[in-house]
């Protein structure tokens, strides 16, 4: 790697599959972004915090979702990419398999009443939890009035006139990107 | 065969999708999988999404779910290999790129315009999960209810989705609930 972090010495890739195994098996409850920083940047110091905001950057820019993302750039930084596909292996094994298994579940008891009544909670507790993830995405990347311009016609897009996400990503992002395009300032006070 | 091969097609575009999160591909995930393909009703869909809520690790690891529904084990791993190999082999790139991207000029103009984009992609997600999913006073009562929870407070978000599940069932129980 021509790019080393500041660690003395990278660690063993049965190291890193171990490492990110126990947070795919513990991040429970979402929000697994927390639970990468306390692994890799409080208790491994594999990354420093600049880092790990960077390449959190990274990965919430791109598609594909943040967890598998940050394994993958975490796991190339630290042993190429053979530690990339480690730590992706073990993020996804233990929520692969407990899904697996809660498949073959719900085909034996997810037609029963009480299930469906615990189902149907959970689904509108997780309504809630999406909408709150939403705020916070949010709060964090809309900065003008025209941003959520973006926001409410990319929705009504895809949810009033049904146009395809792909489209609607397409489309709306090239306008959002042009509107942000970098240009010269008038007053000469050029920012960054 | 077939089956396996239209559960990779699926997912690998559904991947391509996820731009800010699982949820924006939620809409296209829904038409695909219950409208398309018939691989699962729409409220199994929503328990599946759920449940992946509540496991651990990844949040959108559910796909394996539809993909046991499909084909078994094999469409679990189909689905799942499907859904992270096209992105990751994208963030693998790109982050390899990154740092000589640093200086580039539209960057900063990349990374807010997707992000009011992505936004506006979640917000459709949880507009077609929330049609689906709001289907009585009782459960809107419950998003809301965890929505200002989590908002204010710090609280692992599994306990009120756990609670909210245990509240339907209270609500079966009592006899209160549509359906």
């Amino acid at each position: 790697m021509s790019d080393p972090v500041s660690a003395p010495a990278p660690p063993s890739l049965g190291r890193i599959f171990w490492v990110f195994l126990v947070m795919g098996a513990t991040s429970l409850g979402g929000g697994v972004v927390g639970y990468l920083r306390t692994g890799l940047v409080v208790r491994q110091r594999w990354l420093d915090d600049v880092t790990f905001v960077e390449l959190l950057s990274i990965s919430q820019t791109l598609p594909g979702l943040n967890a598998t993302n940050m394994s993958i750039l975490v796991g190339d930084r630290l042993r190429g990419w053979r530690g990339a596909v480690l730590a992706t292996l073990g993020m996804c094994l233990p929520g692969g398999t407990i899904m697996t298994i809660a498949a073959f579940a719900y085909s034996i008891g997810g037609d029963d009443p009480w299930s469906k009544a615990f189902l149907h909670g959970i689904a509108a507790g997780a309504v809630g939890l999406i909408v709150v993830v939403m705020v916070q995405l949010g709060a964090k990347v809309l900065k003008t009035f025209a941003d959520y311009i973006f926001v409410l016609a990319t929705a009504a897009a895809v949810v009033i006139f049904h146009v395809q996400v792909p489209y609607a990503l397409v489309a709306a992002g090239a306008v959002a990107i042009w509107w942000h395009r970098p240009r010269r300032k008038q007053d000469g006070s050029d920012p960054k | 065969m077939k089956q396996l091969g239209d559960l990779a097609a699926v997912f690998a575009y559904l991947s391509l999708l996820t731009v800010g999160g699982g949820m924006a591909a939620f809409p296209e995930l829904k038409t695909l999988t219950v409208d398309v393909y018939h691989w699962v009703s729409f409220p199994a869909l929503l328990h599946f999404y759920s449940l992946g809520q509540l496991s651990p690790g990844p949040n959108m690891m559910m796909v394996a779910s539809i993909g046991a529904v499909v084909a078994g084990v094999p469409g679990a791993l189909v689905a799942l290999i499907a859904f992270f190999l096209p992105t990751g082999l994208l963030t693998f790139a790109i982050g390899r790129l990154w740092i000589h991207l640093s200086t580039w000029r539209w960057r900063p103009a990349v990374q807010t315009g997707l992000g009011s984009v992505s936004v506006g992609l979640v917000l459709a997600g949880a507009i077609v999960m929330g049609r689906g999913a709001l289907i009585g006073l009782l459960y809107a009562v419950l998003a809301i209810a965890v929505f200002l929870l989590l908002l204010r407070t710090k609280i692992n978000p599994a306990y009120p989705i756990i609670a909210s599940g245990l509240i339907g069932v209270l609500a079966h129980w009592l006899d209160i609930t549509p359906t």
